[in-house]
């Protein structure tokens, strides 16, 4: 494989529905490139397609067309082969947040005992120490999201998928979920696809951020975010961080403004 | 109407221009109310007046029974019922009646709450199947299925086996609605996350679908136990050489009412046990599925 390859190619994905009123586009022809390690932010108002392009990505919803190729090999339609946080933390509420979190490798066959040996110590790392023999209604809103990802990341994917995994936080625990995550993502060379709605947290995390619209659901920008890293919370109140917000928030907007153009990237 | 309307008019009025009462505190002009205070009895009270009423109303009837102010031929007495529970286990007959009816009640509960919720549970596998099913499920539940009784004597004799079959009966659509409930309950991006790790639908049948309905499965034990018993008693009605539901309709046919209030609280206290059991065995289950 040519180094050169992205690590997840999105190639012209489409999603139509039909409807007895004619065809609904949920998602014009979309294309990501995305190189092994970057981690991608995709913004945008509801309805916008982020989750529609999560689940076609996952190998949950087979597009109308395009394909999905992962290390330069057509992936669509499959499933395993990415890593898949939903919004809600989905932790099983009979299970110890341990076994929660060895989950997928579960699913894969690994040994229990192997799976667990594996887990612990990341447990214990990342912030999960102490709690991993309680069951997941004893822990708190942030915790619960920590054990949701170490589970994401223990499945062991190159490529994860992260659909708004702060969304439900308050302000406070999401700040510290963000450097938390930035954490992972230097230890473990990850390629990450993050949606949020929040465009300071995209700035903030993200190597690239893909503006959205709506009416289709279609990328109408792509912003490379060239800030140093490792970034600082004071990097948010730099000119060059506020230029590219206001230039998100100017996208926003425009799309939000614009009297529902039909088909117009299509 | 005006005398009305002069009174609010007079009452407002009233608040304006009377000083002195402004100037008490609203509170003071407030009627003096105190938090009702209910104070519990301690236990061993409790239980006196209990067995207090029980003492009680037995002695009444026994002494009502003597005096001819009750008819001791329909209503038996104390005394007699006494007499007659020491005959009834000094026989023999009392514990093969006994064992059968547990033993009837037992199976029939075992085998219509398995078979109920497998069926329920089979209904996540395919939701064609499912839909076509259902009907026939809603029909079955509609039927009473103590009117099918004497049919199902017929078809699997006097023996044991129709008792069983007819506890099966009653707690068998029980188990299949509530584990169906249970399937319904399930929340699709549960499934989602499965199949994002790249399970099977066996795996997510064991590892999802089973523990998530395992708390409704439980919540009906209890009732079923109940439905069960209730079903041996009806097939011992109906044809039977044995059972405590043979006993008390064999009683009741020769007039000796003493006998069927024998019975009855040997039944009772069946019931009672097996329906604490149920209890106990429920708990024990739900602490181990931790809901």
């Amino acid at each position: 494989m040519p180094s050169s390859a992205p690590k997840l190619y999105v190639d012209d994905v489409s999603m139509t529905f039909k409807t007895p009123t004619g065809v609904f586009e949920a998602l014009a022809p979309v294309t990501l490139s995305i190189p092994q390690g970057r981690f991608v932010s995709l913004i945008g108002p509801s309805g916008c397609g982020k989750s529609t392009i999560f689940n076609i990505i996952a190998g949950l919803l087979e597009p109308s067309a395009g394909r999905v190729m992962i290390d330069g090999i057509d992936a669509t339609g499959t499933i395993g082969r990415v890593g898949y946080m939903l919004q809600k933390d989905l932790l099983l509420p009979w299970r110890t947040v341990l076994d929660n979190t060895i989950l997928g490798m579960e699913i894969q066959g690994v040994p229990l005992r192997q799976a667990r040996e594996r887990a612990l110590p990341l447990l214990h790392r990342y912030g999960l120490a102490g709690f991993e023999h309680l069951y997941p209604n004893s822990l708190s809103g942030g915790m619960r999201q920590r054990a949701a990802l170490l589970r994401t990341l223990l499945f062991d994917t190159d490529v994860i998928l992260l659909d708004e995994p702060f969304g439900a936080l308050d302000a406070q625990t999401k700040l510290q979920m963000q450097e938390w995550l930035m954490q992972l993502w230097s230890d473990f060379d990850k390629t990450v696809l993050f949606v949020t709605h929040d465009v300071e947290e995209a700035i903030y995390l993200s190597d690239e951020v893909h503006v959205m619209g709506t009416r289709p659901g279609r990328v109408i920008a792509n912003i490379p975010i060239t800030l140093p890293r490792p970034r600082v919370r004071t990097s948010a109140l730099t000119a060059d961080f506020i230029a590219i917000k206001e230039r998100c928030l100017d996208l926003l907007s425009a799309n939000a403004a614009a009297p529902s153009p039909m088909n117009q990237a299509a | 109407m005006t005398v009305q309307d002069t009174r609010t008019v007079e009452s407002l009025a009233g608040l304006d221009l009377a000083p002195e009462q402004a100037d008490a505190p609203a509170a003071s002009r407030r009627p003096v109310r105190r938090l009702p205070v209910h104070k519990d009895w301690p236990t061993w009270a409790l239980v006196t007046v209990q067995v207090g009423i029980l003492v009680g109303a037995l002695s009444l009837w026994e002494i009502g029974a003597r005096a001819g102010w009750i008819d001791a031929f329909f209503w038996s007495q104390p005394s007699a019922i006494a007499n007659t529970m020491g005959l009834f286990f000094a026989t023999g007959e009392a514990w093969t009646d006994i064992s059968f009816t547990f033993r009837s009640t037992i199976f029939g509960f075992l085998l219509g709450t398995a078979a109920g919720s497998l069926l329920g549970l089979s209904f996540w596998w395919s939701r064609n199947y499912a839909a076509i099913v259902q009907p026939y499920v809603i029909c079955l539940e509609s039927i009473p299925k103590l009117a099918l009784a004497p049919l199902i004597i017929l078809v699997f004799g006097i023996g044991l086996t129709s008792k069983v079959a007819v506890a099966t009966a009653l707690t068998l659509v029980v188990s299949t609605l509530t584990a169906y409930a249970g399937v319904k309950a399930l929340d699709p991006d549960g499934e989602k996350l499965f199949y994002s790790l790249g399970a099977t639908r066996m795996q997510v049948f064991r590892k999802l679908v089973v523990p998530f309905c395992l708390p409704w499965v439980i919540s009906v034990l209890r009732v079923n136990i109940g439905l069960a018993l209730t079903g041996a008693i009806v097939g011992e009605f109906i044809a039977s050489q044995h059972g405590l539901g043979r006993a008390i309709l064999y009683a009741g046919q020769t007039y000796d009412i003493a006998l069927v209030w024998v019975a009855v609280l040997v039944l009772s206290t069946l019931a009672i046990v097996m329906y604490a059991s149920v209890s106990w065995l429920e708990s024990v289950l739900r602490k181990g599925v931790r809901q």
